[in-house]
């Protein structure tokens, strides 16, 4: 079988990431972030970017022999995107790896609770209000996203408990689902009270990475630690609870408290995603099931690997995005989708002939 | 593989239960001497599965259970899950799990906050593996197995959770006749070895008459009766709780075969 080649001395085993899939994943990742900074309307030589982006790494002193336009190019405008890409793409498919653990449901993603709905009631309110035009220092867009998102997920897990005990995870999904429908009719009466910001507000709805320079990347950065940080540190739990309540419990575990704290990590990294990027579908779905179906179920591969190829999947979607219909650019939930659904299905057939 | 050198007794004082309404079971006291194997029998919907929940903790009751010397009710969960191991009735497989990976989930309540897995959470869950014979299998999924290796994998767990009693809640439910007396012969010989107090529920009175030393009819959420085999599994108990009509031999060693008889038009 084809995992018996990460065998370690003590059992080639899958409950253990293994040096060679977290090396493929990291990668992944170089690999996205170069082709992201040498694709666009300027080519600027692989090996030149190789050498630009080495030469930040502390200690290591190469010129890249770019002109100063070249390097503008390469750090004001490109580099800024593809993390911001990395980013985004490793915390929706890691928060949807997380989603999927902790309701032992393969459908569930990172919009179940109501974050998808939330942030776009917080979105359309702040585009409708012009809060852009009042507030000249930050963009208020995102906040009111992130806002809106964490209030429907703080929504659905205070209304699917009562008496003090938390709810059923079946019970916190319908609550989510009903958060999702009352925000939506919410967002939808708005915006079709103001249809002149209609545009806007779909453009935002379809998700995008474009930027200006590294304030979205700033703005993500404390979110993305605190969520990538939670969802590492609660791998173990994870796989335990993969046995269900009952059974965790007599092994040790407080599948309650565990479920609790995942979800806050994970919702918190998914809804700062979502505000600085709108709604990108597909990933927080596909890259964990391809991550579990090449490298085995344990979550002590799944969340690390799908941080790692998610945010790989989405650099370079977006490089697809902003080239195909160059200078236009497509939305990038349609790239995500269209090339993400064939390689799924690839992986799918694959596996089902032995 | 490490035996826990002492054996540890288990005692319930007037447990109940109420499930929606429904008094499941009703002021249950008994207590189990350490080393012992407890067979619960009774009919379908008597509060067995109920009993055995009160045990491991994961049902709510009034009364007390007590483990050893310490209540249970105030035993931080991952203390109760170094003293007792569940070998549930039907377990949760997560799908694509391996047999390895499966039965290092024991260690669990061995581990730090993080549950990772140490080389001596390896090489315990290895050496279960050897002895029960599953290290063939030890990387193959659990979804591939027959349903007897599938139980010897649940099994494994629970002995690689390392602790001093082992509870089964019907261990053998889906087991032809053949698998049913490999495992609880596998279970006889590990209580042995490792001086195990075995707590079980068994719906086949003849399997219980056969394996349990202390026997416990539970009828309504009442415990009718309890005893040694001989005591117990006479023609009269069966017939009053089970409506059947059947014979009981007492064996020189204390076990007792049943035989029960079809019921016939008259």
């Amino acid at each position: 079988m084809a995992r018996d080649r990460w065998a370690s001395p003590t059992g080639p085993d899958t409950s253990r990431l293994g040096g060679r899939w977290l090396a493929a994943g990291i990668a992944s990742v170089l690999v996205a972030a170069v082709i992201g900074v040498a694709t666009g309307p300027v080519p600027i030589p692989i090996w030149q970017v190789i050498r630009e982006l080495a030469d930040r790494l502390p200690l290591i002193d190469v010129d890249s022999s770019l002109s100063p336009a070249d390097q503008a190019i390469v750090w004001d405008l490109r580099a800024p995107r593809v993390v911001l890409g990395l980013l985004v793409g490793a915390l929706l498919a890691g928060s949807g790896a997380a989603y999927q653990g902790v309701f032992r449901n393969p459908l569930a993603d990172p919009y179940l609770l109501g974050i998808a709905a939330g942030a776009g009631l917080g979105a359309t309110i702040a585009i409708v209000a012009r809060l852009r035009d009042a507030v000249g220092f930050i963009d208020p867009v995102p906040l009111a996203a992130f806002l809106g998102a964490l209030l429907a997920v703080a929504a659905a897990g205070t209304l699917s408990t009562r008496r003090g005990s938390s709810g059923s995870p079946a019970t916190l999904i319908l609550a989510g689902v009903a958060v999702a429908n009352f925000f939506t009719a919410i967002q939808t009466f708005i915006q079709q009270q103001n249809s002149e910001t209609l545009q806007q507000v779909f453009a935002w709805i379809l998700g995008r990475l474009s930027t200006a320079g590294w304030g979205e990347v700033r703005l993500l950065a404390p979110y993305a630690v605190i969520c990538v940080v939670g969802l590492l540190l609660s791998v173990g739990s994870l796989d335990v609870l993969a046995v269900g309540d009952e059974e965790a419990t007599t092994l040790g575990l407080r599948p309650r408290t565990v479920r609790r704290l995942v979800l806050m990590a994970a919702s918190l990294g998914a809804a700062a995603a979502v505000a600085v990027s709108g709604l990108i579908g597909f990933v927080g779905l596909v890259v964990p099931h391809a991550v579990r179906m090449l490298a085995g179920t344990s979550h002590r591969r799944v969340i690390p690997l799908s941080l790692l190829f998610g945010g790989a999947f989405l650099a370079l979607a977006d490089v697809v995005a902003r080239t195909v219909r160059s200078p236009a650019e497509l939305p990038i939930g349609v790239i995500t989708a269209f090339i993400g659904a064939p390689f799924f299905l690839f992986i799918l057939r694959r596996q089902a002939t032995p | 593989m490490t035996s826990t050198g002492r054996s540890v007794e288990v005692e319930w004082s007037e447990v109940s239960v109420v499930l929606g309404g429904r008094t499941v079971l009703d002021g249950f006291d008994l207590t189990v001497p350490g080393g012992s194997w407890l067979a619960v029998i009774g009919p379908n919907g008597a509060g067995k599965t109920s009993l055995m929940r009160t045990l491991a903790g994961t049902l709510a009751h009034t009364g007390t259970v007590r483990i050893g010397d310490d209540d249970a009710g105030r035993m931080p969960g991952r203390e109760r899950a170094r003293r007792l191991a569940v070998v549930p009735q039907h377990p949760v497989i997560p799908p694509g799990i391996g047999v390895f990976e499966y039965a290092l989930l024991g260690r669990s309540p061995h581990q730090g906050l993080r549950f990772s897995a140490s080389d001596l959470d390896r090489r315990r869950t290895s050496e279960v593996l050897v002895r029960l014979e599953l290290d063939g299998f030890a990387y193959r999924s659990v979804d591939t197995l027959s349903g007897g290796e599938r139980q010897r994998v649940v099994v494994a767990r629970a002995l690689v959770q390392d602790t001093p009693i082992l509870v089964l809640d019907e261990p053998t439910s889906f087991l032809d006749l053949g698998h049913q007396l490999e495992v609880l012969e596998l279970i006889a010989e590990l209580r042995a070895e490792r001086l195990l107090t075995v707590i079980s529920t068994l719906h086949d009175l003849a399997v219980a008459g056969q394996f349990a030393d202390v026997v416990a009819v539970l009828d309504d959420g009442h415990l009718i009766t309890h005893g040694m085999p001989a005591e117990v599994l006479t023609p009269e108990i069966i017939a009053n709780h089970w409506g059947v009509h059947a014979d009981s031999v007492v064996d020189e060693d204390g076990s007792v075969t049943v035989t029960v008889h079809r019921r016939r038009p008259t």
